[in-house]
């Protein structure tokens, strides 16, 4: 299944901050992160993930730091701030919204709310 | 391995040379390459396969640059000028046209200077409209670098026009205290005015706000070279000829106010074609001189504090208090503008917050003995005028102050400090067209 390049952009950022709700992480487990969740749907353009951060870090959603793990490269890490739990607060509004909206006109597809955590 | 590491090495240093893309951004995507290749080794891929498929999955040089650029704009703060899909590819406008507005500006001083018969009669309608004569021609000549359409040049010219007629229509009287209080705040609205054009026909945008902001430092950086080699230039023109029995005064006459109203286009044109030139220039300087009048302020707001205020509040030196006010926050914004917005706190953060401090305990002595004057004296023009930029001051730094306390103290992020400094600018423009236009009529003129 093909999903449009617009909808990948716009689930992008509440995709981040909810993978980095689950604890501190690096570009590339987040993107394999991403790939493990939507089972391969969402292609992204690996490298695209970096300005993503940097505006999260800019907006103050995330901080980040660098770090060498004991067996690895150096290699910078990203942590979730509390404005960041907020904007992912706010953002869940945003989409359980908008799929009650869908899910209300697309009868049969009753399943997507309670996969998102509201019902 | 060996092959790899050459290949990662060879797309490391042609990553690095993608405008936007930093030392910093290239480690983060080396890591990034080196996990996927090494997880696609270990799927059974060679090595060279793996770093061909990795590259790719990391996407295209150019497309990954203009991200990042986008998200940097203050690294390489032209994402105006970085082509994208949705902004159509630029024409550069190129220097014939430049100078063709440069010329047009330095022609129409000329004319002016010749219908106001200088130096015999000095009129003051020709220093009311000085900001009329030249900046028209660099909001046209912005106007016609990014392509505006006809909404956009008609809301290009909107503020010129109607400055014109209000500035020219106004009934001034003789030696009239309004009218000079026009003539120094009209540059300032006009200035403000060409924002309009150079932010591309938008206004809301807050990185292009910032960007304007950065235009405005480095143009005045260009600006002040292209005096001083006009001003050597001047003076060996006048030494060299003198001698000769040439009227010298005749010659700077011609020249000087043409190349003053050229120079204005040429600067900005400079500022936008060869950025990198000054983009390294403009950090070193606000590092150099921020220290410096941060020394100065807490000095002065320390000697003022002791020595109170007495009679020293002349009308001198509160100009020259509000001149130095608008010194330092002309500073701050565009060392903010210069600034890597991600970074942590830095030394230099804390001298520009004692900085806005000491200029924020000048501006209340500043106010609170204009504001004593007013009590015994009553309204004038040119105190209402000084109290207002005043006051649009002290909100200003008050919460410059607080903001970048709460940035220090990482309470607060960098980004809510620019915010609030480009949400700010409109508030400067307002005043200095209240000024402009309401202040006259309730003076009457006088």
């Amino acid at each position: 299944m093909h999903i449009d390049k617009d909808l990948v952009a716009a689930s992008a950022t509440p995709l981040v901050l909810a993978i980095l709700a689950e604890g501190e992480s690096y570009g590339y487990a987040i993107l394999k992160r991403v790939r493990a969740l939507s089972a391969g749907e969402l292609e992204w353009t690996d490298g695209m993930l970096y300005p993503l951060l940097h505006r999260l870090r800019r907006l103050g959603y995330v901080t980040t730091e660098w770090r060498t793990p004991p067996e690895g490269r150096r290699r910078q890490y990203y942590m979730l701030t509390d404005d960041g739990r907020a904007a992912l607060a706010d953002q869940q509004r945003q989409w359980v919204a908008v799929t009650r909206a869908l899910n209300d006109v697309w009868p049969g597809s009753g399943g997507l709310l309670t996969a998102l955590g509201e019902a | 391995m060996e092959g790899v590491e050459s290949q990662i090495a060879d797309w490391r240093a042609f990553v690095a040379n993608a405008p936007g893309i930093n030392g910093h951004d290239v480690d983060e995507l080396e890591d990034h390459l080196r996990h996927q290749i090494a997880e696609l080794n270990a799927a059974g891929l060679t090595a060279d396969e793996g770093f061909l498929i990795a590259v790719k999955r990391l996407g295209d040089v150019d497309g990954l640059s203009r991200e990042f650029a986008r998200e940097h704009s203050g690294r390489l703060w032209k994402q105006l000028l970085v082509g994208g899909d949705e902004e159509p590819t630029r024409r550069p406008t190129g220097w014939a046209e430049t100078l063709g507005f440069a010329v047009a500006a330095a022609v129409v001083v000329q004319v002016a200077r010749l219908a106001a018969e200088l130096p015999e009669e000095e009129p003051t309608w020709l220093m009311r409209n000085a900001g009329l004569f030249v900046l028209p021609f660099l909001a046209a000549f912005f106007a016609r670098r990014r392509q505006l359409d006809v909404r956009g040049w008609a809301l290009t010219a909107s503020p010129f026009v109607v400055a014109a007629l209000v500035v020219n229509l106004y009934p001034y009287d003789i030696n009239s205290a309004t009218e000079i209080l026009v003539a120094i705040h009209l540059p300032v609205v006009l200035w403000l005015a060409v924002a309009y054009p150079y932010m591309g026909g938008t206004s809301r945008s807050h990185e292009r706000r910032m960007d304007f902001v950065r235009f405005t430092g480095e143009w005045v950086i260009y600006y002040v070279l292209i005096a001083l080699g006009g001003g050597v230039l001047m003076g060996l023109t006048v030494a060299i000829l003198e001698p000769t029995g040439v009227d010298v005064e005749r010659i700077a006459e011609w020249v000087l106010p043409s190349g003053a109203a050229g120079g204005v286009i040429v600067a900005a044109w400079l500022v936008e074609s060869k950025q990198r030139v000054v983009e390294n220039m403009a950090p070193v300087l606000t590092m150099l001189f921020t220290p410096l009048f941060a020394v100065m302020l807490a000095g002065a707001a320390v000697v003022y504090a002791v020595t109170g205020l007495g009679g020293a509040f002349d009308r001198e030196l509160l100009s020259v208090f509000d001149a130095l006010l608008l010194v330092v926050l002309a500073l701050v914004l565009y060392g903010m503008s210069a600034r890597d917005p991600s970074t942590s706190p830095t030394w230099m953060d804390g001298i520009q917050l004692v900085a806005v401090v000491g200029a924020l305990l000048l501006d209340v002595m500043v106010l609170g003995a204009m504001i004593a004057r007013i009590g015994d004296l009553g309204f004038t023009p040119n105190r209402t005028a000084a109290v207002g930029l005043n006051l649009v001051l002290l909100v200003n730094l008050a919460a410059a102050a607080w903001l970048s306390a709460r940035f220090l103290t990482r309470r607060s992020r960098l980004h809510r400090l620019e915010r609030w400094q480009t949400t700010y600018l409109p508030v400067f423009a307002l005043w200095a067209a209240t000024v402009v236009v309401i202040l006259p009529p309730l003076f009457a003129f006088s």
